[in-house]
């Protein structure tokens, strides 16, 4: 396996062409994923991502790095169980070090009605084939020796749901990692592009347009995070998504080794350590929406306080940055995959507070859908379409742990 | 601090009301009823700009209120 800075000295960088036969628009990880899979499993590499800032300056650098597969419905677990199958080996596959780490998640409940929904999330999961078991108290504590049962005298422990496979890997290695597959194999990667508009012809999409020119294309795919309303409008798509801002914030090192992921869905917060030692900390997105990316003293005072509760010793650390991403949040908490009613334009949405994990089975298969012009089954449930068939994929299991 | 005015309170801090969310607006160029009552429900135009929406005043009149915010910076605009 070769040293991350080494390979990216390999990553070549191209002039744009006037014509594609695939444009991305966006380079966080769905959009060089999606670059990846069309040149690694269908030989598609006429293809150029274009980029507004730097690859991975989006929510895809910006997040906390959970990788989980334990959601709310049947047809959200087999989509994320497949992602995080994908994430054990992309190490091997790409040959990039991404730093991946299993460290099991614990969802903390301190009420029986909490204590129901973990027993059903744990039920629910292992019947789909997403390893999760219900834990005591004296279980966790084995886990967690940090953690205070009593929950600062306010949250005692009742017992939590333990999903095993869960992990985290660095996040912009993800995003490098599949970068320089895509380059490697051809892919022109455009950074400092933004898109400002589409060009249409009739009711088709048939390119975009940027400030050095148009550049024309076979299909064009939207991966754009937080700014999909303004790209879809281009082509008239009109989405259930709104724009939220998710907050996080990490302290200074504590001694490493701190064990698994916790999570907690009454708290409304969550916490792990990142290789470099900090206790990395996050909470549900903003109530309003909005486009900026302000964070505020609101989100840290509170949620500093309540992981106080549940582990005293981050009392002793100091917050060295927090920083805030724009999140596509659906109206049922499940991603948006697939085609639009407008021919040439394709669209990879919906990804919310949720989207990191689900990076490589997004990537894998909207290029499937590119290349072969059909919809995979995997992801045939989560069509833009599902609305107007009254199909919503509600799904409370993205909520809690990003 | 974000400020709201409440036309019952006056200047209130926003961690005192719930969103409510932008005011649904199917777009004059969707005709068909069935696609309106589509847009009406699920839709968004979600503005990277001035938004009309609605704020629910929990901590104080319990009343809704309209009003509107720039969304690109998060502030109120009169
Ligand atoms: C604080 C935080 C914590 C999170 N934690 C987790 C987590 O623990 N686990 C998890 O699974 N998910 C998490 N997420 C969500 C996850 O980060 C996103 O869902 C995922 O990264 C989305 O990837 P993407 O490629 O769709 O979007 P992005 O990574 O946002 O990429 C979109 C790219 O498009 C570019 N772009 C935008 N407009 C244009 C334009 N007009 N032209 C060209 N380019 C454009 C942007 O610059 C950006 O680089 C978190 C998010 C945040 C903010
Ligand atoms: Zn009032």
């Amino acid at each position: 396996m070769n040293e991350f800075v080494e390979t990216l000295l390999e990553l070549t960088w191209h002039e744009p062409k006037s014509s594609y036969d695939v444009v991305i628009i966006g380079g966080g990880g769905h959009g060089l994923a999606t670059a990846y899979y069309l040149a690694t499993q269908h030989g598609i590499t006429n293809v150029a991502v274009l980029e507004a800032d730097y690859i991975g300056s989006g929510n895809s650098g910006r997040n906390t790095t959970i990788i989980r597969a334990n959601y709310g419905i049947p047809e959200s677990i087999r989509f994320y169980q497949h992602s995080l199958d994908l994430y054990s080996t992309l190490e091997q596959e790409t040959g990039c070090w991404i730093m991946h780490a299993t460290k099991g998640l614990l969802w903390l409940a301190h009420t029986e009605s909490a204590m129901r929904n973990e027993r059903a999330r744990a039920m629910l999961n292992t019947a789909c084939g997403a390893e999760t078991v219900l834990v005591d108290p004296t279980e966790i504590k084995a886990l967690v020796p940090q953690l205070d049962l009593s929950g600062g005298g306010r949250y005692p422990v009742l017992g939590a749901s333990y999903h095993i496979p869960a992990s985290t890997a660095r996040h912009d290695r993800v995003v490098w990692a599949y970068a320089q597959g895509a380059m490697q194999r051809g892919v022109h990667v455009l950074q400092n592009t933004p898109v400002t508009g589409l060009i249409r012809d009739g009711d088709r999409v048939v390119g975009v347009r940027t400030a050095t020119g148009d550049i024309s294309a076979g299909v064009v795919m939207s991966a754009v995070g937080g700014n999909v309303s303004q790209i879809a409008a281009h082509a008239g798509v009109r989405l259930p998504v709104r724009t939220h801002p998710l907050q996080a914030f990490v302290t200074n090192g504590y001694a490493q080794g701190f064990g698994p992921i916790i999570s907690d869905t009454e708290l409304l917060c969550y916490i792990s350590q990142t290789a470099r030692g900090q206790m990395l900390i996050g909470h549900e997105y903003d109530r309003e929406t909005s486009y900026s990316l302000q964070s505020s003293f609101q989100f840290l005072q509170a949620n500093a306080i309540k992981m106080s509760y549940l582990l005293p010793f981050v009392r002793d650390l100091k917050i060295l940055r927090q920083w805030t991403g724009r999140c596509d949040v659906s109206a049922d908490f499940s991603p948006i995959m697939g085609f639009t009613d407008v021919d040439g334009f394709v669209i990879t949405t919906g990804w919310g507070t949720w989207g990191f994990k689900a990076i490589p089975a997004g990537g894998e298969a909207m290029a499937e859908l590119i290349a072969t012009g059909r919809t995979p089954e995997l992801i045939e449930p989560f069509a833009l379409s599902r609305f107007a068939a009254d199909h919503a994929m509600a799904d409370q299991g993205s909520t809690g742990t990003r | 601090m974000l400020i709201i005015t409440c036309p019952n309170c006056g200047s209130r801090p926003v961690e005192e009301f719930r969103f409510g969310g932008e005011i649904p607006q199917p777009p004059e160029s969707i005709t068909d009823p069935f696609e309106r009552d589509l847009d009406q429900v699920w839709m968004f135009t979600n503005v990277a700009g001035v938004q009309t929406e609605r704020w629910f005043h929990d901590a104080g009149c319990h009343r809704w209120l309209t009003a509107t915010r720039d969304t690109s910076i998060d502030r109120f605009v009169d």
